[in-house]
């Protein structure tokens, strides 16, 4: 223990360390966690195992609730209309009163997409151990804390003992270093991050990213490229804490208060890699040399650069890759060197845990303002990451930008990112996206998704087919 | 939990890298609140002609003819052969109950998604990782020879082939011994109350902010 003490330490060996409450010979450890939060769709079995066992939640209060994945973005009046959905969202609500968990329901202000909503109500803090039952809990990590998904059979064992059984990631480091060119975002960043190492570059490692690009994004920024290290394979990515950080956390509903304030500052400001840490892997990327990135296929490493061509899978060698490449151009409809500004699509969204947050929902409006969607466009949506973000945008008047756009401006929740709910592609159509996940089916079966940032996303919206932001400017488009 | 100790059984296999847990599981199927029931809709989209929905009825559906686990030699498989990264994406655990409840207790892959491969633990189902070169000339048996099945000895971590060759595997000790038998992990973790309770008491000291 002393020499591990003496020892300089990565992020996630400290945070690690902090949470171990047992360790076997094999290495298998107990590990304690602070926060799960709870949503309607990897939960009820979770509830169900408890009341079959007959156990009580061990720290209720460690857990908080929302319904976001299955939830409608427009017609909320109606309330939900597919019974199946609907059963499924007051089966939580009945739980959660059942077992004394607070839920922030449909109707509530501070409902949200879970990733949202934690950090937004400080629920989830800096040094927290947090899990979900949903892959993109990684976002959390963007303040110092410990943060993965974890399937449901987990949910209930951390609802039943407060721990989670586990053995110790690998460490990585990937460092984006240099100045970040104008116009290119954390989604930008994460996805040349992604394009670098692929979609399993990550597995088994736990990601801590740093570097100048890294350290001169917003916390919400941050979330972002947390958000998306499960895309590259590591269920948890991780940002050191910094003034930035202390400052988000101010004064949230959840955030401590007084003493408790102080002593939580002097403890987070220790939340970073010691000088000389050593990690099993490390990568580097030239941050100055990232364009914005739009996905071509149906892995989010598929990616390339806007002012790029779609690959060709006969410069491929592997032959396992190649295939994969030949099966996404077919699915993606897509020719080998076709140039992506070339690409027309038909809908547009705006949304998800990853980018659909006020400053995602800022920089997609500063595009679209005084412009109009493309009229081979069928759908522009924006859809906030929580009642809070929604009443925000509204209060700085970015929804009447979107709607005099085209754009339609509706309610809370996953929407199309997974398509749980009315809101999908249909066959063959072709999507921007600013979600995290462009497979096979993801936003609905034949759909075609291709990832990319807010800014990036409005743009095409208002071309009909994806462009840089200097072309969007210097077109005639503005004003018209 | 189901127990798993030895298990023999027909191999399918799935030629495709970084198969995700959205195609093993389709997104409307995750509306059940129940934990069963998931194999009709196994791989829904690369099985099915038509669009699947929750609580339906499978029977008459247009099968896709040219998707592996309809093809007549298939039928029965419970050994799935996958190549790299399979399980991406989503946590769902659903990915795994659709897969057991298919009737697959065997999954081999030369490298899982960390989630899924955890996931698969809790269902009486064993994820085993193979060299690539192995795993790709299991493909090369398995599409070849027909009826090829693969025997499972999990105490062993040792396959046999059937023409005799064994392949030895490895599984994290404690995984091993919950699946051969077939322990519910809240129930071994409450074994540990004194332990939680101790951390919980020297914790709030440290940190109080996260008891209050």
């Amino acid at each position: 223990m002393s020499a591990k003490i003496l020892s300089a330490q990565t992020l996630y060996d400290k945070l690690w360390d902090a949470h171990v409450v047992r360790e076997d010979d094999n290495g298998t450890v107990l590990l304690y966690i602070d926060r799960q939060l709870v949503h309607e769709v990897t939960s009820p079995q979770a509830f169900e195992g408890l009341r079959l066992a007959n156990r009580r939640p061990w720290r209720a209060g460690a857990n908080i609730a929302t319904t976001d994945h299955n939830v409608p973005t427009t017609g909320l009046e109606k309330g939900i209309t597919d019974p199946v959905a609907k059963l499924q969202v007051e089966t939580l609500g009945k739980n959660c009163v059942e077992f004394g968990i607070q839920e922030f329901g449909m109707g509530d202000v501070r409902q949200g997409i879970v990733h949202v909503m934690g950090p937004e109500q400080g629920a989830t803090l800096p040094g927290m151990t947090v899990v979900c039952g949903d892959s993109h809990t990684s976002t959390h990590g963007a303040f110092g804390a410990l943060a993965h998904g974890i399937g449901t059979s987990e949910v209930e064992h951390v609802m039943a003992t407060q721990c989670l059984i586990q053995k110790k990631s690998k460490n990585m480091k990937v460092e984006v270093a240099g100045t970040l060119q104008s116009g290119v975002t954390a989604k930008d960043v994460v996805l040349a991050i992604i394009g670098e190492i692929g979609t399993a570059g990550g597995t088994g490692y736990a990601i801590e990213f740093a570097g100048e690009a890294i350290r001169s994004l917003s916390i919400e920024g941050r979330m972002t490229v947390c958000n998306m290290a499960i895309e590259a394979g590591a269920r948890s990515g991780m940002i050191a804490v910094d003034d930035k950080t202390i400052e988000y956390f101010k004064g949230r509903p959840f955030s401590p208060t007084g003493e408790h304030w102080i002593k939580a500052v002097a403890a987070w400001k220790s939340l970073h890699s010691d000088e000389g840490a050593k990690f099993d892997r490390e990568i580097c990327l030239d941050g100055s040399a990232i364009k914005p990135q739009v996905t071509w296929g149906t892995s989010p490493e598929m990616v390339v650069a806007i002012d790029a061509r779609v690959p060709d899978p006969a410069n491929e060698t592997d032959p396992v890759k190649q295939e994969g490449m030949k099966n996404a151009l077919v699915y993606m409809g897509l020719e080998a060197n076709t140039p992506i500004t070339e690409i027309k699509i038909d809908k547009t969204f705006i949304g998800s845990c990853t980018n659909s947050r006020i400053e995602d929902l800022r920089a997609a409006a500063e595009v679209a303002k005084g412009r109009k969607v493309a009229a081979n466009v069928k759908l522009a949506l924006v859809v906030p990451g929580s009642g809070l973000v929604k009443a925000q945008a509204e209060k700085e008047g970015l929804d009447k930008i979107f709607v005099e756009a085209g754009f339609e401006w509706r309610e809370p929740g996953c929407s199309m990112c997974l398509a749980m709910n009315a809101d999908r592609l249909e066959e063959g159509e072709r999507c921007a996206s600013t979600s995290n996940r462009n497979f096979e089916g993801r936003q609905g079966k034949g759909g075609r998704t291709h990832l990319v940032s807010p800014d990036m996303a409005a743009a095409a919206a208002i071309a009909g087919h994806f462009i840089s932001i200097d072309d969007l400017s210097s077109s005639s488009q503005k004003g018209k | 939990m189901k127990k798993f100790t030895t298990f023999d059984g027909l191999v399918a296999p799935l030629d495709r890298a970084n198969v995700d847990t959205d195609a093993i599981i389709p997104k409307q199927f995750l509306k059940s609140i129940k934990r069963a029931g998931f194999g009709p809709n196994l791989f829904d989209e690369w099985r099915y002609l038509d669009i699947g929905q929750p609580d339906a009825d499978n029977g008459g559906r247009p099968l896709n003819t040219d998707f592996v686990l309809n093809q007549a030699r298939y039928q029965g498989a419970s050994v799935l052969l996958a190549r790299d990264n399979f399980g991406c994406g989503s946590s769902r655990e659903h990915a795994p109950w659709a897969l057991e409840d298919y009737g697959f207790r065997v999954i081999i892959a030369p490298s899982f998604a960390d989630i899924f491969f955890n996931n698969c633990f809790k269902n009486g189902l064993l994820p085993i990782v193979l060299d690539e070169a192995v795993v790709a000339s299991l493909f090369k048996k398995v599409e070849s020879q027909v009826g090829y099945r693969l025997n499972v000895n999990l105490e062993k971590q040792l396959i046999t082939t059937p023409d005799g060759k064994e392949i030895g595997f490895n599984v994290d000790v404690f995984r091993q011994y919950c699946l051969i038998n077939g322990l519910d992990d809240i129930g071994l973790t409450l074994g540990h109350v004194d332990e939680i309770k101790a951390y919980e008491a020297r914790r709030s000291v440290e940190a109080p902010w996260l008891f209050s």
